[in-house]
């Protein structure tokens, strides 16, 4: 590391105001980057590693104002720049790279068109110049058709397509140091992996400085030289990839590390009628099949996890049990007897039964609704509580769900956490008392930490009321630590399922290979090798 | 001019007052209510007193007014005396004991039309927007036709058909005004039972009017609030169209704008006693979207802006 310093942050500090008091949200950090390394910033939400990445810029969100310490950025002091200075160094000599390139990207233009907008106004390249580089960089980036993808406007590109045009759009005045705000938090596994091999093929080819910013410690493990653990707004320990992987200091980090470990233990093989039945069903949306002869049982007292990547038909089908989506043939069996096919022919007692938790806590809960209506609403209708009643049943619920009571019940969604929030969705799903939940992507909003807390909640309350659960998840690291049984999903069809035990174990299906094999792992040389593997048409081997 | 400075005294003794209410508010209350005066801007606080004011002088009308609203107790045109404090109108009726009738009649319509309408346009949008299909689509399009009547024309209309009593006055307006409340309303809500959990509540089996009353309405409140304020100010001006065609609120019922219209002459010699009436309308509907800002800020969660 005997290179130039690119990048010096000293004692940095930085204030976030609620309502009208200023609370400090970055409390002195220091980061110091060489010239083409890159640094992964790791930490659960409210560590403040967004807010250090843009002070990195010389910025501060709305509502943050940067108070102390020195920001220099190869010789030039960002806290004193103007606003000027700053705007010609951001695009050209600093790009900025965020989670979602769908907002990022303006709509209503082709990509091509964004992408010539920063190299063409900071006179780099004219106009022409920076089209064939942009063709270049999306070569390089590995995009199908290269040539045509730039003239697509966003919307007619996948979302891993389009983090990837991101990444080659913040190339293109070949920055000094780009910044990666969590880029591919929202991807599936499979297009994950596709994203990052790109990443970290164009930072290496072009000798670009990077902080990479997320809270997968597999995922910063295959970019970062370096890695730095924040933990609300103060390092927790710093050091270069492979020491921290192999010797966390701290035991912050220590417990990041064995977030992974949970397991839930063996369940005895099912017997006995299944509770929830679906046979042979067949679904579409207008003349579009979305789902094709589509079977599979849960049984008492077990999860079963659906997966699959996006559009396979996994919510699809919980639509279908909950009555949303009427299928076109085959039926749902609840306790061996059919479930009228709309939700309309459902009696009380069936809707009471199947219970749903969604993905979203913050558009699953109405946010004018105190806590108590929305969890007490469903006692209420299905169990006819009242007045003291009810209340009594809320506070039992909050209680189970590890949130007090007298601090929660009469609050409302927009004051807590994201985590929280997901409890009360439990809650919720618990209140009517049913038998069956039905789990959508429940963690995968959430940071590694609280999707712990949520997926042992889900364990104990599964063991206490011998509820089963389905699954929905693309998450394997997920599946891997709960689930009884899986049921792997593509394009609207059961590839495979069977006993986790089973599906875990070669030999796989072409595709259930590709999905597991593509999980990263606290490896600094998994992706590396499993390009390779790829490359060479092998399977590797996974655990 | 002493006129202006006197009005201008007037509204900064309300501002004065209401800044010592809400002090006050914020001494006596606990809990809730008090967060809501601690929260409570001046502006709104403004409104509310002129409000309160308006509503007590439209309650107490018989009690305040120095003489009946209809009879005629003394010369036309009668300058302002310690006798008639305002004056007289063209026939010699009181102007003072008018105004305050005036208060009765006019807020009193206005606000029971505009609380009607969106009622109805709301409820009614709300359904359409949930529901969906072919529901939707024949309300929507019966507002659509209904819309495509210039309002004037239709209400006129509509009075020629079934009479021009208050009652009738109040049902034909409010119609008129909720085909655009329903379009509000539909509009505002359409974003919102896209929303998971509408979806949540369907599947709990709840009702339409559960729906509609618990979990849609509280989320569409912020533009429909805004809306109400906006909607109040433009009944007035129909009532006062429909008063000056001769179909609006009859003589010898008071009615301000009316009022105006009658007394417009003295204008013309200088006197301002025309513009009282007018003078009313304005303060009330400026104090209403004080208090509808205010909804607003508190509905829509802008806390600080």
């Amino acid at each position: 590391m005997s290179r130039d310093v690119l990048l010096k942050i000293e004692g940095l500090r930085i204030e976030g105001r609620s309502g009208d008091t200023w609370t400090e949200i970055v409390k002195g950090v220091d980061l110091t980057l060489h010239k083409g390394e890159v640094l992964g910033l790791i930490g659960e939400s409210g560590a403040g590693k967004s807010t250090v990445g843009l002070a990195a810029m010389g910025f501060a969100r709305d509502g943050c104002r940067i108070t102390g310490g020195t920001i220099d950025f190869d010789g030039i002091d960002l806290r004193k720049a103007s606003e000027k200075v700053k705007r010609d160094l951001k695009g050209a000599r600093i790009a900025y790279v965020a989670q979602s390139a769908a907002a990022s990207f303006n709509p209503a233009h082709r990509l091509i068109d964004q992408y010539c907008e920063a190299p063409v106004v900071h006179d780099v390249m004219s106009r022409d110049e920076a089209e064939r580089d942009a063709i270049d960089l999306y070569r390089r980036m590995q995009l199908p058709d290269p040539d045509g993808i730039g003239f697509r406007y966003p919307h007619q590109v996948s979302g891993g397509q389009l983090q990837r045009a991101m990444t080659a759009m913040a190339m293109s005045c070949r920055p000094d140091l780009i910044i990666f705000d969590e880029p591919t938090t929202a991807l599936d596994v499979t297009t994950q992996i596709e994203v990052l091999a790109a990443i970290r093929d164009i930072v290496r080819q072009f000798d670009t400085a990077a902080i990479y910013i997320t809270h997968d410690l597999a995922v910063v493990a295959q970019a970062a030289d370096r890695i730095k653990v924040l933990l609300r707004g103060e390092e927790v320990e710093e050091a270069e990839t492979r020491r921290m992987l192999d010797a966390p200091r701290e035991d912050y980090t220590k417990s990041l590390w064995a977030v992974r470990s949970f397991a839930r233990p063996e369940q005895p093989a099912p017997s006995g009628q299944p509770i929830l039945s679906v046979k042979d069903v067949t679904a579409a949306y207008g003349t579009v099949n979305v789902l094709e002869d589509v079977s599979f049982d849960i049984h008492a007292g077990r999860t079963v996890a659906v997966v699959g990547e996006s559009g396979s038909g996994k919510s699809t089908t919980a639509r279908v049990i909950t009555g949303l989506l009427p299928p076109k043939r085959g039926e749902v069996l609840f306790e061996g007897s059919p479930l009228p096919p709309a939700l309309k022919g459902r009696t009380r007692e069936q809707l009471r039964q199947v219970q749903m938790i969604y993905q979203m806590a913050d558009t699953a809960l109405n946010p004018k609704l105190k806590l108590r209506e929305l969890i007490g609403r469903p006692a209420q209708m299905y169990l006819g509580l009242q007045g003291r009643a009810l209340t009594e049943r809320v506070r039992d619920l909050l209680h189970l769900i590890e949130l007090d009571p007298d601090t929660y019940i009469d609050r409302l969604p927009g004051e807590l956490s994201g985590g929280q929030k997901q409890r009360i969705g439990i809650a919720r799903a618990l209140a009517a008392e049913p038998k069956l939940i039905i789990c959508d992507e429940v963690t995968s909003a959430l940071d590694q930490i609280v999707q712990e807390g949520i997926l042992k909640l889900l364990d104990r309350l599964q063991r206490e009321f011998g509820l089963a659960y389905m699954f929905i998840t693309h998450d394997l690291a997920t599946v891997r630590a709960i689930a009884d049984d899986v049921v792997v999903m593509q394009r609207g069809r059961v590839i495979e399922q069977g006993p986790k035990a089973e599906m875990f174990a070669p030999p796989h299906e072409p595709y259930t290979e590709l999905l597991l094999s593509s999980v990263p792992e606290m490896d600094p040389d998994w992706l590396t090798r499993l390009l390779a593997a790829r490359e060479a048409g092998q399977t590797p081997a996974t655990a | 001019m002493g006129f202006a400075t006197s009005v201008l005294l007037g509204l900064a003794g309300l501002f004065a007052l209401a800044w010592v209410l809400r002090a006050g508010a914020r001494s006596i209350l606990t809990g809730q209510s008090r967060s809501i005066a601690n929260d409570i801007p001046l502006t709104a606080a403004f409104g509310l007193l002129v409000i309160a004011i308006y509503a007590a002088v439209a309650i107490a009308a018989p009690a305040l007014a120095p003489f009946p609203e209809r009879e005629i107790v003394g010369g036309q045109f009668q300058a302002w005396s310690a006798e008639h404090l305002l004056g007289t109108d063209r026939i010699g009726r009181d102007m003072l004991s008018r105004l305050i009738y005036g208060a009765r009649n006019t807020v009193g319509i206005a606000f029971a039309t505009t609380a009607l309408a969106f009622v109805v346009g709301s409820i009614l949008g709300l359904w359409a927007a949930l529901t969906g299909g072919w529901l939707d689509q024949v309300l929507s399009r019966f507002v659509d036709a209904l819309m495509s009547i210039p309002a004037l024309i239709f209400s006129l209309l509509l009075l020629t058909i079934f009479g021009t009593s208050v009652l009738t006055l109040i049902l034909v307006i409010a119609a008129v005004d909720a085909t655009r409340v329903f379009r509000l309303a539909r509009a505002v809500a359409q974003g919102i039972v896209v929303m998971d959990y509408i979806e949540a509540a369907k599947l709990r089996g709840e009702g339409a009017w559960f729906l509609i009353r618990r979990e849609i309405l509280p989320n569409a409140m912020a533009p429909l609030v805004a809306e109400f304020g906006l909607r109040f100010c433009f009944v007035f001006l129909t009532i006062s169209s429909l008063s000056f065609l001769g179909l609006g609120i009859k003589p010898p019922t008071a009615d301000w704008g009316s009022m105006v219209r009658d007394n417009a002459t003295l204008i013309t010699f200088g006197d301002v006693t025309p513009l009282l009436p007018a003078g009313c309308i304005a303060l009330l509907t400026v104090a209403v979207n004080f208090v509808v800002d205010w909804q607003l800020h508190r509905a829509s969660g802008l806390k600080e802006s």
